[in-house]
């Protein structure tokens, strides 16, 4: 029992960054109605920020946790002003294929300045160890990033169902025509959002390095299974999302131990029974699904 | 009278000087018509971007193109060919990808021979059609003693390292060093499967006992290990054996740190490690852990001064990967040289059997039973940071293998050469 409880708290730990990156993506999408490619490559780009701010500047963990978010927060919406707008009127595809051709050429500046072998990024000071939980002991490092991206999800949370700001994001999100009609400036806060959701892969990106391999690829293999997350949530929900990603975060981990050939497959068994059983997702509702 | 003299004989000697230089020049390449399109072609198929690319990738094929550029140099105007080639193909350690290279190369590109190809499923794949088409392979990077075992054929031949000599390095010294319990992880292709068997044999052989296993899918696209290590504990192993390659293997150490697993009584043993690799993590990541290495570029002055060459041309310090691929071609271009000819079945047979010595092969022979390139290995341990005098300065060599003890012996062989 304890061992069964040890592999789920592991999973919930893995589910946070599936939870973190699917919110940014679920955000975007339904704002903009982008699927955004890019996202892991901006994942692998926190990675690396925090990297290259502890060799070149000796910048620590804590302050890279807040600067690379806020520094990569911005390129994303220079990044929606400059490209990802123009193409929002034409089919969805082009906007797909810039993010994606984006993410290849962010991966091979990266690998040209640092090659593909993960780079080293020490685990920050006062969570090395373990901790005891009661019934096991568990990498300090890993509870803090498990606590940290529930607490940024409930703060996402708070944000969009307490706050004006959000009201205007959520209803922008889920009926942007008639938002437009009560004459609230939707277009205003494309920017802003496109820029929160890059900046979630960022915060993720960097709580990953000290955990994952730093390297240009790691955002590659990771975004397939966090688009999958993002359908079984459901597109475009924001609840679906994290829900799913601490939920498949577990699945995986829990799978591992007692299926291991189809820890992964088994994700996307799961997102096939979702599409058939409930197209719009587990969270989504019919009439915002696409 | 005599002040024109003096011109006229130092053109002479002039003249006849050149002459003798030009008739040295065009002598011995008579052997040219021998040579298939009259040129050679050394393909090198790898991983350019992945996982494998830091531990061989680009700075292989920079190691091919030294030992082209070295052999020319040494034998100048007497080289059966100058005109010799070094291609690249990338297979994304993808089998289907390899083999479909390979067969471009062979046919196309007119590579007389092919260097490299780590990860094993992708290595077997070219020696089938190293065997279809009868041009050369020698394999660098890839592991699996198929390759000299059941899937040996006469056109390929086995460098550096493989399974067998891990295991039986590695496994065989830590288990007598009082490590019995093994627990072991490994990833769940060719390699390492047949990593986990080497190991198994050897671990049982020297007395010792595996008491649990775990495979984790490959390539492993979350990073994650934390399942395969949670269950760990439970099985009371003395020690870990990690059977992952490159990135992978980066990942499961930084894991196996965070977990805390050392002081809970499970010590870390690495089946196969690149230098590359030590870099990756740092040194103090892995201080302690043993490991066997085909080759060392500090180990002596011979090492150095090539891994000082190849400093220049790549701005790092070579794997054994690369040190082995510059042998490797250096080695077929001398056995071409040496036959007049790259038809493969004289360069085959100028191989086979062969006694070499150079930098990387150390008391090297060429088994002609089974193309396995023997040589002395060597078991070797990670140096806290704290002894690290320069960069890349991270194996203390405990002992060196000797060379007939080093691998799989030809009477346990299962190839038959046909």
């Amino acid at each position: 029992m304890t061992d069964l409880l040890q592999h789920a708290f592991n999973g919930l730990v893995n589910g946070s960054f599936y939870a973190l990156l699917a919110l940014g993506l679920a955000v975007i999408f339904g704002m903009l109605g982008v699927v955004n490619f890019a996202h892991g490559a901006f994942y692998m780009l926190g990675a690396f920020g925090a990297f290259i701010l502890l060799n070149e500047a000796g910048v620590n963990f804590w302050v890279a946790l807040l600067v690379v978010p806020l520094a990569l927060g911005a390129v994303g919406m220079a990044l929606e002003r400059l490209l990802v707008r123009r193409l929002v009127a034409l089919d969805p595809l082009y906007n797909f294929l810039l993010t994606f051709g984006l993410t290849l050429i962010l991966q091979d500046l990266l690998r040209m300045k640092y090659g593909s072998q993960p780079q080293p990024y020490p685990q920050p000071a006062g969570l090395r160890g373990t901790v005891d939980l009661g019934l096991f002991d568990f990498p300090a490092y890993q509870v803090f990033v498990l606590v940290f991206s529930v607490l940024v999800s409930v703060g996402a949370w708070l944000l969009l169902a307490r706050t004006r700001v959000g009201m205007i994001i959520r209803a922008a999100t889920e009926r942007p025509e008639l938002t437009r009609a009560m004459g609230i400036d939707v277009g205003r806060w494309i920017s802003p959002v496109f820029g929160f959701g890059i900046a979630l892969a960022a915060l993720s990106g960097v709580l990953a390095a000290p955990m994952r391999a730093v390297s240009p690829l790691m955002g590659a293999d990771l975004i397939i299974l966090v688009f999958a997350v993002v359908v079984i949530g459901g597109l475009g929900s924001i609840f679906g999302s994290v829900a799913a990603g601490f939920l498949i975060g577990m699945l995986q981990a829990l799978g591992n131990v007692y299926v291991p050939g189809l820890a992964t497959t088994s994700v996307f068994i799961l997102m096939a029974v979702v599409l058939l059983w409930r197209p719009a997702g587990l969270f989504g509702r019919e009439e915002t699904a696409v | 009278m005599r002040r024109n003299l003096i011109p006229a004989i130092s053109t002479l000697a002039v003249v006849s000087l050149l002459a003798a230089c030009g008739g040295g020049a065009g002598g011995p390449s008579g052997g040219g018509g021998k040579i298939s399109d009259d040129k050679i072609v050394l393909g090198v198929i790898n991983d350019q971007t992945g996982i494998y690319s830091e531990l061989s990738g680009p700075n292989a094929v920079k190691a091919v193109q030294m030992a082209v550029d070295d052999f020319k140099a040494k034998h100048g105007d007497d080289a059966v060919s100058k005109n010799i080639e070094v291609i690249v193909a990338d297979h994304q350690n993808k089998p289907e990808v390899a083999n479909t290279k390979a067969q471009e190369m062979y046919d196309r590109q007119k590579a007389d021979a092919i260097f490299d190809v780590p990860t094993s499923s992708a290595a077997l794949a070219v020696a089938g059609q190293a065997a279809a088409k009868k041009k050369l392979y020698f394999n660098i990077t890839a592991a699996t003693t198929a390759l000299t075992g059941d899937k040996c054929n006469k056109y390929t031949f086995h460098y550096a390292y493989d399974t067998y000599m891990l295991a039986n390095g590695t496994g065989t010294t830590v288990t007598e060093a009082g490590a019995k319990n093994w627990y072991i992880v490994y990833p769940d292709y060719a390699f390492g499967q047949d990593m986990e068997k080497s190991f198994s044999t050897a671990v049982e052989q020297a007395g010792g006992k595996v008491v649990g296993k775990k495979s984790s899918e490959f390539p492993n696209t979350s990073g994650d290990f934390s399942s395969q290590l949670l269950q760990a504990p439970a099985a009371k192993p003395d020690v870990l054996g990690a059977m992952h390659a490159g990135g992978e293997l980066v990942n499961l150490v930084k894991q196996y740190n965070q977990f805390n697993l050392k002081d809970k009584g499970i010590g870390l043993s690495v089946g196969l490690m690149f230098i590359t690799d030590i870099h990756s993590l740092g040194p103090d990541a892995l201080a302690g852990t043993k490991f066997t290495d085909a080759w060392y570029w500090n180990f002596d002055q011979q090492n150095r001064e090539w891994a000082d060459k190849f400093k220049e041309k790549t701005g790092s310090r070579p794997s054994f990967a690369h040190a082995g691929n510059y042998s490797a071609a250096m080695n077929y271009l001398e056995a071409v040289q040496a036959a007049g000819t790259d038809a493969s079945d004289d360069v085959v047979k100028n191989l086979e059997g062969k006694e070499i010595n150079d930098f990387f092969l150390r008391n090297g022979k060429i088994r002609a039973e089974d193309h396995r390139v023997i040589h002395d290995v060597y078991l070797a341990e990670v140096k806290p940071k704290s002894e690290v005098k320069e960069d890349y300065d991270y194996e203390k060599i405990v002992t060196t293998i000797p060379a007939d003890k080093a691998f799989k012996p030809v009477s346990e062989s299962t190839c038959k050469m046909g």
